[in-house]
Parts: C-alpha cells; structure tokens; sequence
C-alpha cells in the first residue's frame, strides 16, 4: 500500500520551505523505488513547527516537524521505517495541546483535508450544513443563523441573521452575496488559512447564505496579497460546479448561484464594505455613506450581502448542527468560537480557535510560551492596526468584543501581535498615524490630512520637552478627538486607537514622567 | 530610455476590448495590463477610458488610488518587504535596512543598476512567521539579514 504523506501548501508553510520539503521527499522515494502519495493539506496552524508533514499509519497520523529538505531521506531509513523513532516525531497531531486544547468548529477540516477535493471535504462532513439548508426555506436559514448568536468576524461584530433577514425581506431582480477576503489587518491570517485549507467550507457558507435571501450571484473580494489563496479557490469553485454544488439547480434544488473571485489592487481600505463594493464596481474605493445599508443598497444598487470569510465559513456548521449548539460556546453576547491569530514576536505562533472568553494571558503564555526572544512581554496589540496596545498588565482580559471594548480596545478579527521589551510604543503609535497616511480613502479630512499632521505631532512629542511638550501631547488628543468623531469609516475613527493607548500605558516611551500619566 | 518606456498597445486594446461588456471590469483590465505588460502607461489611459467608455480622468482616478498598480516599468526583480507590526516586532525594520542597503535603492524605487524594484506591503498573512518578504513571487518566512543574502540570489536574475 502507498503511505500517505501529508505536507502543507499553506502559504506560511511554503514560506518555511514546505514545497521544497516535498520535492525532496518525492525524489528520495523516486530514487529508492518506494511508492508514496504526497497529499497537499492545508496547515494545522502550529507555524513554529512548520513544515509540519504527517505520515499515514495503521496507528493514524504522526506528525513531524519542523521538516527542512535534508531531513528528507531520513524519512526513508529502515530503522525509522520499523521503529517510527524520528527526531522530529511530535506524534499524532491531535494529540498536541496546542490543537488538543482548541475548539476547532469553523477550522475542523483545516489540516486535515486536500483542500480542492470534494470528496475528501464530504468524507470529513462537508455539505451537510448545505443539505439542511436546501430543505428548509430562507427565513428558517436566516432564524437558525440569527439563533447562533453569529456576529461577523470581519471586526464590526454586527449579528449576521439580521443583516441577512434585512436582505432577505427586501424585493429585489438581483441580490448578491459578498464575500469579504481583503483580511489587511496585520496580525491576522485566518482567512487566508480557511481559503488556503478548506475553501469549500467558505464555498458551502456563501450558498447557504445566498439561497436564505435570494441571491443568485456571488463574489469573493481577495487581496491581491494572496496570490495562492486566488489559485485555491478558484481550483475549489470548479471542483464544486462539476458536481453541482454550484450552477443552475443546484443539487437539484432548482436554486441558481455562481461566484467569482475578485483581485483587489492593493488597498486597505477595500476592507471597509461600502469601499469594497465600490471596488468591485471599478471604482475608487471611496467610502459610501450609510444609510443606505448595503443589505438595502449594496453592489450595483442591490440588495447585498456582505460578510467577512471567518463569519461565512462558520455558517455550514451552524446550519448542520443547529444554532443552539453553536451558541452553547463563548460567553455574554460573543457566541461561538474565535479563530484567535497569534503572531510578532512568540514563541508558539499560530491559529488557535477557542469559545470567546479565554484570556489574552492564556493565549499569549499557554499557547504561545512567551515572547521568542525570551525577553518580557512589554506591549501586545489586539484586532489589528487600528487596534489598542496593552500592557502586560491587562493581559487578563477575555477575549470577547464587550470585555476588549470595556477595556478601551477592540477585538477586530481576532489578531494578537505581542512586542517584547524592546519595542518603542511612541514609534508604533507613529506608524499607526503613517499607515493611516498611507491607506486614507481621502474622503474625509481629519482622516485624510489628521494622519500626517499626527505623525508630525508624534515626532515633536519625542523631539521636544517641557512646555512645548506639553502642547504637543495637547495638540494630539485633540486632533484624536477630532479623527475619531469626524470620520466615515474606521480607518481614521480607530486609527486614535493604538496612538491614545500608546501614550497612556507606556507615556515614558514618549519622553513623559510615568507618575504624570494621564 | 525610450525603448524601456514602449508598451505594446494592441495588448492593451485586446484586454479592454475583452472585458467591455464586464460590469465594474475597470480594476479588473487594469490588472490584466499590469499582469500582461507590467505596468500601467499613463499613455494606456486614454485608451482603456475610450474602450471602457469612461472618461480619462475615471480611469486615471482608479490607477492611482490603488498601490498595485506601477506607473513605470518595474525591474526585472521585484522585492516586496512586509513593513506592519507582526513583522516589526520580529526585526522587519531593520531587516528592510539591510535590503535597502544592499540593493541600493528605497521602498518604491528601482535601484540605479535597473535590477531591483523595492515596493514596501502591508501584510502577507504569514504573520506566524514573521518577518515576511516576497522575492519575485515567492514569499519567505522568519527572514534575517543573513537568509536574505542566501536565498535571493538563488530566485533573482540579474
């Protein structure tokens, strides 16, 4: 029998050497004779151990990891070939805490699966949310989903079921759903890993979502970031038209629905939804002003849904083991599950889904064992680019977007970057002004011209003392004001966010007396 | 100079041409010149508005407000540096130091000797193994001043 032998095409194994590793492993097994079958999965998202590769064994599968191209003819030796003794054995990989420990709902095939077989995503549960769904009609769909407590992952945390009943209610030739894939935040990286390691599950969510309201067309919006991400899917949706799953009649349903993956060009701010439908329409992507909602008038006037590809992906299995099971997870008003994307500086990188509530400490000490370059933890940013810095000293807050914002953050797509004692909070806060100098639409001013005045601002608050100083520490709060209540979109209304809890947990950063801070 | 500044413009024709009747085909033409010629002439404008029955200034509005789109023809490698905080908390400034140093030019510029472009990204997703650069298309993770200087001659042309 040929062994099977899992190894990763997730972009960041890649990046570590993944396609190489499996070149060497096919060479070495091409030159001893000895067939194999190398699966391409996607990753299990414990990226410090990546290229993790697993083998097929009557015992199920062990992994191994981190693999390099040399280590490829020791996978081959006798000795390992009846003992299974191997430096690198980390075992079964289920077994590990890291993922033992998780609840992976929305990432239950990530991993595990060839991610453009749909054999192998029906084989492992796949279609059976959409099954459900093709039995019941669109407002039972939209009731199920808003049961689930969903809120969209994307960072706004609006309940899914009632932007979808707001389409669904509405009278339309044409409605749409739209995939939001433009994940720019830095620090996150879970969309790419479901569009990477198991598109069809996203593919599954946007048809359930498209036959609850009506839509009949559909349209991934992808950073062009993402180029393995784009070949991913589009393999994905083929794979799903050959058999039905989307097309004219689906699974003869007499339902209609197609989609099509959109490449972005580069824009952060395409990620804002009023920004990306103009986008998709050619245009500039310039803010809209709401109302109205784009679930009244979205894409080319009409009726659209739009959800972020975590909040998508987790539609299947609420629709296949009901809203009350997936509510049974997380706490207060978070329901479900987080895919929590840790990454800076971090021992032990990676995706970890869990239930809302566990804590930033539990997060960044459990799984990630601390900072890599064993020095202290000094500053951890949370949901983003345009979220808070925290000090280790609040590390105890939960993860679930009441408690973040109760504590002056945001939760955003679930990105924690951890800095050690080395990092320069008032050179982050800089940044944050300069990205949002970068990235402004241009459409409203406090945005567009406020993050070049502040990034000058920031640099007089280091250059200068005193008096001076003072009006300079001034002057920023106030421009901050000023960005936050004057602008359209979260680009300049957050972008306060990391500079204020900059210069308020770490104020020496910026030339203050800690005792002074305010 | 001025032979590196032609573009074929039948193959700009033909990709609008194509795309005419697409709704929102805009960005959509403009990715497939770059891709096709690699980069968008400001002379290719009026052609694409013409096609697509935009005016000029739609057209020129849409390819400079999104960072992909190169005004001028790259270099024949292109070295993309992840400048956001996962990867400045793994040493991504100084690491794009080095680079700049070491190709000779800044973040948006071509390098004297027209052998590197530096283009500065913000964020590639792989986060988990930062810090990230991309060289002519293929991504590299936990990069260090070191692994840059081995690994880029090996998918760099010169």
């Amino acid at each position: 029998m040929k062994t099977k032998i899992y190894i990763p095409c997730d972009s960041s194994a890649v990046s570590m050497g993944a396609d190489d590793v499996a070149r060497a492993i096919e060479r070495e097994a091409a030159q001893l004779g000895i067939e194999i079958d190398i699966v391409r999965n996607g990753s299990r998202g414990l990226y410090w151990l990546e290229p993790m590769i697993e083998l097929e064994t009557p015992a199920g599968r062990i992994a191994y990891g981190p693999v390099q191209p040399h280590d490829a003819a020791s996978f081959f030796r006798p000795e390992f070939l009846v003992s299974g003794e191997h430096p690198l054995r980390l075992g079964p990989p289920e077994e590990i805490p890291y993922l033992k420990n998780q609840e992976r709902l929305t990432f239950a095939r990530v991993g595990i699966t060839d991610p453009v077989s749909l054999a192998d995503y029906l084989a492992h549960g796949g279609y059976r949310g959409l099954d459900r769904a093709l039995a019941m009609d669109g407002a039972q769909i939209v009731e199920e989903v808003t049961t689930s407590g969903l809120r969209g992952r994307g960072g706004a945390g609006f309940p899914a079921g009632i932007k979808w009943k707001t389409v669904e209610g509405v009278e339309a030739k044409q409605k749409y759903v739209v995939c939001n894939a433009d994940e720019g935040d830095s620090g996150t990286f879970s969309d790419r890993m479901i569009m990477e390691g198991d598109p069809l599950v996203l593919i599954e969510g946007m048809t359930i979502a498209a036959i609850s309201v009506g839509a009949t067309r559909g349209y991934i919006y992808l950073r062009s970031e993402y180029p393995d991400a784009l070949a991913t899917l589009n393999d994905a949706l083929e794979a799903a038209r050959r058999s039905s799953y989307l097309g004219e009649n689906i699974r003869g349903s007499g339902k209609t629905f197609d989609i099509e993956v959109v490449v972005g060009a580069g824009a952060y701010i395409c990620g804002e939804e009023t920004a990306m439908l103009e986008s998709l329409e050619g245009k500039r992507g310039m803010v809209r002003f709401k109302p109205p909602l784009p679930a009244i008038a979205g894409l080319f006037g009409q009726p659209t849904v739009i959800n972020n590809v975590i909040t998508l992906a987790s539609v299947p299995i609420i629709l296949e083991r009901g809203g009350e099971f997936y509510k049974d997870f997380g706490m207060g008003r978070s329901r479900g599950t987080i895919p929590i994307q840790l990454a800076g500086n971090v021992k032990r990188p990676g995706l970890i889904e869990k239930a809302f509530g566990v804590t930033l400490r539990e997060i960044i000490y459990e799984y990630g064992g601390g900072t890599v370059t064993g020095r202290p933890v000094r500053a951890v940013q949370v949901g983003g680019p345009l979220g808070a810095y925290f000090p280790e000293s609040m590390l105890d807050v939960a993860l679930d977007y009441e408690a973040i914002a109760a504590k002056g953050g945001i939760l955003g797509h679930g990105g924690i970057v951890v800095f050690d004692d080395s990092a320069d909070l008032a050179q982050q806060a800089r940044y944050a002004m300069e990205f949002c100098a970068i990235e402004s639409c241009g459409k409203c001013t406090p945005c567009r011209i406020g993050s070049t005045r502040g990034m000058e601002t920031i640099d007089r608050i280091i250059a200068t003392r005193g008096a001076e100083k003072s009006e300079c520490i001034e002057l920023l709060r106030d421009l901050c004001d000023t960005m936050t209540a004057g602008s359209l979109c979260a680009l300049g209304g957050l972008t306060p966010l990391p500079v204020t809890s900059a210069l308020r947990h770490f104020p020496e950063d910026f030339g203050l007396d800690r005792d002074a801070k305010t | 100079m001025e032979n590196a500044h032609s573009w074929d413009r039948a193959a700009v024709e033909r990709i609008a041409s194509a795309l005419k009747d697409t709704p929102g085909a805009l960005i959509i033409v403009l990715r497939r010149v770059q891709d096709t010629i690699g980069w968008v002439p400001a002379d290719a404008v009026p052609v694409i508005a013409k096609i697509l029955n935009l005016s000029r200034a739609e057209v020129h509005g849409v390819v400079t407000f999104y960072h992909d789109f190169r005004h001028q023809p790259p270099a024949k490698n292109v070295i993309k540096v992840c400048r956001a905080e996962s990867c400045q908390a793994m040493g991504a400034i100084a690491l794009a130091e080095h680079i700049k140093r070491r190709i000779g030019c800044d973040f948006g510029q071509t390098s004297a000797d027209g052998a590197f472009t530096l283009d500065a990204i913000y964020c590639f997703g792989n986060c988990a193994c930062s810090p990230a650069v991309m060289v002519n298309g293929k991504l590299f993770g936990r990069v260090t001043p070191a692994r840059f200087d081995e690994e880029v001659p090996k998918v760099t042309a010169r």
